[in-house]
């Protein structure tokens, strides 16, 4: 099984170092012929703005598509999850998404840095509940929910983890919290039970 | 579980978020405006690009309130501004303003000869310039978030910066080196906290991000720092003291994306009209050196 994990811009490192927790050896992916050797991708957090640019510039914007469309499973942090929304709360002009996403997103719905936080986020993944650090960094609000997806993760009552398919996705970032592995190790199973060969 | 703001990991978890893009500095909306269109990660709100604060002289301060606004309600990226070294009241009204990082920059004229700000205290992260370990881990010792070479700004010339990366790095590779009773001594030496000795120790690297930033004027230019071991990109005159800075700022943001592709280099570098005039800084003298202030 090979994880890969999209290295346009952002926290790659931190995804990087999280895999590798828990016993597993990314690669980084930059072209179309990287995307090409991965079993499931990690989108990390960034700036969306700055990566949907190079994957539109670079031609790796259809085919990221395509592959997720033919059921790749994608880990979607932050930025990650703008770039795979249906819809936005106005026009995002310099966003360009995937819309493969069916949420509607609001862009730094909390604020600017200075409001950027740490709180707790109730988890219920395969039946199981806990409580996690969500740290929300300029973060994106998810202010609509489409029928096929699934809400697995909540800050106060706002979803902030959802399912859609090979999709999960999240307006935080599990990568910087180092006490708890439950959402990549969840991942790392979608992609093993895509029929991810082991490598 | 309560609710925390300004912890140390928020500050730290933005300059991660900001790896592996470029940082623009911009004087308008407008041109904040083409730096977010050109896909900026961020932009760094100024009244007056560093080669022309280096030019017209004077005391060079904050950037007026009016400024900063003015581009933070026209980009939906991160907005920088920067304060002069020590003066921490202009870093409270720059985070009264909501701006998302500050600065705290040789650039500008130092407000305090001894004394770099306490970053600790404010919700906001600060970036600040080192121009080696000691000094880099200094202003993290001071609550810096992010660390940036401080090269020599607004001579669009790179070689400050080469140095200043070159040194960071070998030295973070010779502490690696050392065995665990030696790391005091080191500390001594680089007039740094040993906790901070003991982690690049341990990780080979800053306890932060590590970014370039003076005198970066082309593609090249920020590709070289990246393959230096730099993390990011900080572009100060370089964009808009060229001849066409839409195709500039462009170039170099997909320059730090590729930066290990000399394929992609070799194209974007292609028809870029003319970059910044620049400066011989080895003819400089010392009173118009930026980067020997602070400590």
């Amino acid at each position: 099984m090979r994880i890969g994990i999209l290295a346009i811009q952002g926290d790659m490192d931190l995804h990087h170092r999280k895999l590798r927790m828990i016993g597993i050896s990314p690669l980084l992916v930059k072209t179309e012929e990287e995307l090409k050797r991965v079993d499931g991708l990690v989108l990390p957090g960034g700036e969306s703005t700055t990566i949907s640019k190079i994957l539109e510039r670079y031609g790796l914007r259809e085919s990221l598509k395509k592959r997720i469309e033919e059921g790749m499973p994608v880990l979607a942090t932050c930025a990650g999850i703008i770039i795979l929304a249906k819809k936005f709360d106005k026009d995002e002009p310099e966003v360009k998404s995937l819309g493969l996403l069916d949420v509607k997103l609001q862009r730094n719905a909390y604020g600017r840095q200075r409001e950027s936080f740490e709180g707790p986020v109730r988890l219920k993944i395969n039946d199981v509940e806990k409580t996690i650090t969500g740290i929300f960094i300029r973060a994106p609000k998810i202010i609509e929910v489409g029928k096929s997806v699934e809400e697995l993760g909540w800050y106060e009552s706002d979803p902030v983890l959802v399912r859609q398919g090979n999709i999960l996705a999240m307006t935080f970032h599990p990568e910087l919290v180092d006490e708890d592995n439950s959402i990549h190790e969840f991942f790392v199973k979608m992609v093993e039970e895509k029929g991810g060969r082991n490598v | 579980m309560s609710i925390l703001t300004g912890t140390y990991r928020l500050k730290v978890g933005l300059a991660e978020m900001l790896k592996g893009g470029v940082i623009m500095d911009v004087t308008n909306a407008e041109q904040a405006k083409i730096a977010e269109e050109a896909g900026a990660v961020a932009v760094m709100a100024l009244e007056r690009v560093p080669a022309d604060i280096r030019k017209e002289g004077g005391v060079a301060r904050m950037a007026d309130p009016e400024k900063v606004i003015e581009i933070m309600e026209a980009v939906t990226i991160p907005v920088m501004a920067k304060v002069r070294i020590g003066h921490f009241v202009e870093a409270q009204i720059l985070e009264e303003l909501g701006v998302d990082f500050i600065d705290e920059s040789e650039v500008l004229t130092p407000a305090d000869e001894e004394h770099h700000i306490d970053k600790h205290p404010f919700k906001v992260p600060f970036v600040c310039g080192a121009r080696d370990l000691g000094e880099a881990l200094r202003r993290i010792a001071e609550g810096a978030a992010m660390i940036r070479t401080k090269g020599e700004a607004g001579t669009g010339n790179v070689v400050e910066a080469v140095r200043h990366m070159r040194k960071i790095m070998s030295q973070i590779k010779r502490i690696t080196t050392l065995r665990e009773e030696e790391l005091m001594k080191e500390a001594k030496a680089l007039g740094a906290p040993l906790e901070l000795v003991k982690y690049v120790h341990d990780h080979g690297k800053l306890p932060v991000p590590n970014f370039a930033a003076g005198g970066i004027a082309t593609p090249a230019d920020a590709a070289l720092m990246m393959q230096l071991g730099a993390e990011s990109v900080f572009v100060g005159s370089g964009i808009f003291k060229s001849s066409d800075p839409r195709k500039m700022a462009r170039a170099i943001v997909e320059a730090v994306a590729y930066y290990d592709n000399p394929r992609v280099l070799a194209r974007i570098s292609k028809g870029l009209g003319e970059a910044m005039r620049g400066l011989d800084v080895s003819k400089m003298k010392e009173e118009e050196l930026l980067q020997t202030r602070g400590w």
